[in-house]
């Protein structure tokens, strides 16, 4: 197997191999990607980092970004960087990029024509400040799909609906049977996730977008998104019941029928994948609820902190090329069932849902992920508010979006 | 304020009395008269109950953790294991994975026993030092620095994780052991002192005496007559210890990196590593695995531990 | 040491104090903007929550803990057979960790399989003990088992006391007819008083900090039902990288601590001299 992700690798891989040979430098890579799927696709990056003669040492961090994103800014403030880490596309790393902590890409970014290979291009937009670039992004990852369980319908009695409007009349069917309509986790990050998705779906991508890229308080608080409060607020009845904490466990509840659906990112996928189940057959997508077909175009990035050590600096750019290069793309990607970065590569093994993904992102249906245009502080307050109006009833929806419209307002 | 302090005085004679003669501290309540009075069977009753209130988790996690995937999905939570499997023991020591690790518990079990030695033997002899000291010799500014001790057991953890962060890379001691070492040393002074001192002032004042007047110095007096007294505060001050920092997550996930990670943030890896569907019995089997050392402690030293405690907690 | 205890204690509390009038966000700068930080903190509804939690489950776990660690302690000293086992089994949950405690208790009370599952397929199907998915009762859920864990040490402790109570008052009491309930509450707790501080100290500073099992058991919901003021700092310094915010929120904590407890604490064991 090595020896067929060298020749992969070709000549970039064969002239590390002949710079490195003398020794492996180590290279830490910390990310919080413990999940089967998402392991198995770290493991390709492994993999064909050690093929150019460096080494990678995997410091996993579970339990979220929320816990492992305190640990690596830990360690690259307190003077112990890693050689590379993880951040969600975005602002995460943008006060350690303005404080000159991190590794200048520039040079290599040119070198390669990243720019004309990422797709699409406002992917690279977040990693670039003041016009350099400071990260590598890996992957796509979008919010906007409703998970769907063939089965729960079924044993309602209704048709599996192909949009929200259905979704919502179908509700009641589902209840009637002993069914949560509604799967969703007890974590803020998703009641939050899940409202953002309607909002774009019910609202629309202009909406959206004064909204969270312009920080639009007005429209925050107009009629429009009065209307989206209004739908989030029937939607929270039909969550109830589920009593589970994380996300995949709620896809859990999907895929044993025991609840109609569940508006998650695109990484549910991969647990129907490992369930065994199959697009189309037993579990349905609808992306964008089935109403507005756009996705976001979140994802994951790789930054490289500054290092003293010029022989680690060199392992840095090595992987940093190698994340972004074809074959490694492809692996990598088909694993984590999130989308590549560049848009000259072919993923014939992609399944249904993939494919709608890649058709909509063919298309410029995208818009980008809130990570990317709000602050974290903004984005934790958006959290607490949701997980509050999700879980209390008590909470109008004119309540909610007057606060809403506050935090927007307000946000930096 | 005098009635109780002198009253802890002679309590604490009476108790060295006890422990010389090893008679076990006797109860004072009367004595029972038969063995199934009304009385007794309420005693026992109630002790029952609430000893099966206490058991139940633990009888939850070693069941749970010894059953199948299958039977936790249809079974509930209290039934015992139709087929008991170690399965999940095994996973749980060296198979379960974070990222690419894939080493279990085991990866973190001598980086836990490799901080845990240092800290417990570090912070003890300086908090029994520094305990020495305000009990025994009034030296300037005590009073301000027992303050700041007392205020220092009240600070959430949460709110010094940042300041010693720059702390340590100003020190150059950023994730290293020697730095996790000093954080643990730091943050267990407060209640360790206080339980020091409070052990050491309740001891015969006519000692600490006779020895000055013979002239010996403040480390003569601290290894020659007040550590060799001071047994049962060094056994509470070591449990104290050993399961404060054996159970640790906080400064070990911040502090340190990944190659120096205690169990317990092993632990968390397994627990928060979903992988489809939450693999209970490997959390439970993991959950008792870390849980292991503190507990063995406990059982081997409870007794000296209510002795220890009455000793040096209980004497205000 | 005592000099690097100095430093971390006091120049911490001081750093956090300073950079809280700052608009630092995910890296400390010091860009004063006066009160901003403790405005938005107090109109926060979460950190409001947070507080009304703190109260309710310090109050509670305060009482809780003082009453049934006296009571089992009493129990206990009753010249009663198999002691040894019976302290064993109430103090072993102080051995494991705030984090393992709510990961079984938050399985224990989990509606789908614990106890109301058993309760439910016994016949009386219209039971309903949730309190971790109630918003309403979430706070005892975390009650239940924050007192399983920390009992064992307060009844050990009260325990000592009541070894350390002479057998003379006993034969006393005895003599003069009194009954053993009122020597107990007159003449017994009133003689462990320093008892009793020890371990209001110890239960209060555990209440303060009371982060991990929150953490473990519920993540701060349903919604933000269970959220606590430790939590809430930690989320904005580290999660919402807002280092000021979370600093705001620390200093309010902090003061919280000076004005109640200092004071009180350096009373009882600093201003006490030694009797001799």
């Amino acid at each position: 197997m090595k020896t067929f992700t060298k020749k992969l690798l070709g000549t970039m891989a064969f002239s590390a191999l002949m710079a490195g040979s003398a020794m492996a430098t180590e290279c830490e890579v910390t990310h919080w990607w413990t999940s089967g799927g998402e392991a198995a696709a770290v493991a390709e990056f492994a993999k064909a980092f050690d093929a150019t003669g460096n080494k990678w040492v995997d410091g996993a961090i579970a339990g979220s970004g929320g816990v492992a994103r305190p640990i690596m800014i830990g360690r690259i403030t307190g003077g112990d960087p890693m050689c590379a880490t993880q951040f969600n596309h975005g602002r995460q790393a943008e006060e350690l990029v303005e404080a000159g902590l991190m590794q200048d890409l520039t040079e290599l970014a040119e070198k390669e024509g990243w720019r004309d290979v990422v797709h699409p291009s406002s992917l690279l937009d977040s990693c670039t400040l003041d016009g350099r670039i400071y990260c590598v992004p890996v992957n796509i990852h979008s919010w906007q799909w409703l998970w769907l369980s063939r089965q729960a319908f079924e044993d309602a009695g209704v048709d599996v609906p192909t949009n929200w409007d259905e979704f919502v009349a179908a509700a009641p069917a589902l209840q009637a049977a002993g069914k949560i309509p509604l799967a969703m986790g007890n974590q803020a990050w998703q009641a939050s996730g899940a409202f953002g998705v309607i909002t774009v779906a019910l609202g629309g991508i202009d909406l959206w977008t004064k909204i969270n890229v312009d920080k639009d308080g007005d429209a925050a608080a107009g009629p429009e998104m009065a209307k989206v409060f209004n739908a989030a607020a029937a939607a929270r009845e039909f969550r109830k019941n589920s009593n589970v904490q994380d996300w995949n466990q709620a896809t859990n509840l999907v895929i044993t029928g025991k609840a109609g659906g569940q508006i998650m990112g695109d990484w549910a996928q991969g647990e129907f994948q490992v369930a065994g189940q199959v697009a189309g057959e037993d579990y349905e997508c609808l992306p964008g609820l089935g109403v507005n077909q756009v996705i976001s175009t979140g994802g994951d990035a790789f930054y490289f902190p500054k290092l003293d050590d010029p022989e680690k600096t060199k392992a840095q750019l090595e992987l940093a090329s190698l994340m972004l290069s074809k074959p490694v793309q492809v692996n990598f990607n088909l694993k984590k069932g999130s989308l590549p970065v560049r848009g000259d590569v072919d993923l014939a093994a992609a399944n249904d849902c993939m494919k709608k993904g890649l058709a909509i992102l063919a298309d410029g249906n995208i818009l980008p992920d809130g990570n990317q245009t709000l602050s974290p502080d903004t984005t934790g307050q958006i959290e607490d508010l949701m997980t509050e109006f999700w879980s209390d009833d008590s909470i109008t929806a004119e309540d909610a979006q007057a606060r809403y419209a506050e935090i927007i307002a307000n946000a930096d | 304020m005098n009635n109780p302090a002198t009253l802890s005085v002679a309590v604490a004679s009476a108790d060295v009395i006890n422990e010389r003669s090893g008679a076990s501290a006797g109860p004072r309540g009367p004595r029972p008269k038969r063995r199934f009075s009304r009385r007794n069977i309420i005693i026992y009753g109630t002790l029952i109950v609430v000893a099966l209130y206490y058991l139940l988790p633990l009888y939850v996690m070693v069941v749970t953790s010894l059953k199948g995937m299958p039977e936790i999905r249809v079974g509930n939570v209290f039934a015992p294991p139709i087929e008991i499997t170690f399965e999940p023991w095994v996973k749980a020591w060296a198979e379960a994975c974070t990222g690419l690790n894939c080493e279990g518990l085991s990866r973190g079990f001598w980086n836990s026993v490799r901080i845990l030695i240092p800290s417990v033997i570090l912070s003890i002899i300086i908090a029994s030092i520094n305990g020495y000291a305000l009990a025994n010799w009034r030296f300037k500014g005590a009073d301000v620095f027992f303050t700041i001790l007392i205020f220092g057991a009240f600070i959430p953890y949460q709110v010094m994780l940042y300041p010693i962060v720059i702390l340590l890379r100003e020190l150059g001691l950023y994730g290293s052991l020697t730095g996790l070492v000093m954080v643990h040393t730091i943050f267990g002074m407060p209640i360790l002192t206080l339980l020091f001192r409070n052990y050491f002032t309740s001891l015969p004042q006519e000692l600490f005496k006779a020895a000055r007047v013979d002239g010996a110095g403040f480390w003569g007096i601290y290894l020659r007559i007040m550590v060799p007294m001071s047994l049962p505060i060094f056994v509470v001050a070591i449990i104290l210890q050993v399961t404060g920092i054996w159970n640790d997550f906080l400064f070990g996930v911040v502090y340190t990196k990944p190659d120096l990670y205690p169990m317990t943030v092993q632990l968390n890896n397994i627990v928060n590593s979903v992988q489809g569907v939450k693999e209970y019995n490997v959390n439970m089997a993991a959950t008792i695995l870390t849980g292991a050392v503190p507990l063995i402690v406990y059982f081997i030293s409870g007794k000296l531990f209510v002795r220890g405690i009455a000793a040096g907690a209980v004497k205000g | 040491m005592i000099a690097t205890a100095l430093v971390v204690f006091v120049g911490g509390t001081v750093w956090t104090v300073v950079y809280s009038f700052t608009d630092s966000k995910l890296l400390p700068r010091l860009n004063f903007v006066g009160l901003e930080q403790y405005e938005r903190l107090w109109a926060t509804n979460r950190w409001l929550i947070s507080i009304e939690n703190l109260l309710i489950y310090g109050t509670l776990s305060l009482i809780f803990s003082l009453v049934i660690g006296f009571v089992l302690a009493a129990l206990l000293d009753q010249k009663i057979r198999f002691e040894n086992t019976f302290r064993t089994i109430l103090l072993y949950p102080f051995a494991l960790s705030f984090i393992v405690t709510g990961l079984v208790w938050q399985w224990v009370l989990n509606p789908d399989f614990g106890i109301q599952h058993i309760v439910r397929s016994l016949g009386w199907e219209s039971f309903a003990f949730d309190p971790l998915y109630n918003a309403d009762i979430v706070i005892y859920g975390l009650l239940i088992a924050g007192l399983w864990q920390g009992t064992g040490l307060i009844m050990c402790l009260m325990l000592a006391g009541l070894r350390g109570i002479d057998e003379d008052i006993w034969k006393a009491a005895r003599v003069d007819g009194i009954p053993m309930w009122r020597t107990y509450i007159f003449i017994v707790i009133p003689m462990m008083r320093p008892v009793f501080i020890t371990t209001l100290v110890i239960i209060a500073s555990g209440i303060v900090r009371v982060y991990d099992l929150v953490v473990a058991q519920t993540s701060g919901g349903p919604g933000i039902a269970s959220e606590v003021p430790a939590k809430y700092v930690y989320d904005k310094m580290f999660l919402g990288q807002n280092l000021a915010q979370g600093f705001a929120g620390s200093t309010m904590m902090l003061l919280a601590v000076l004005v109640v407890i200092i004071p009180w604490a350096y009373l009882e064991f600093g201003g006490k001299r030694r009797p001799t």
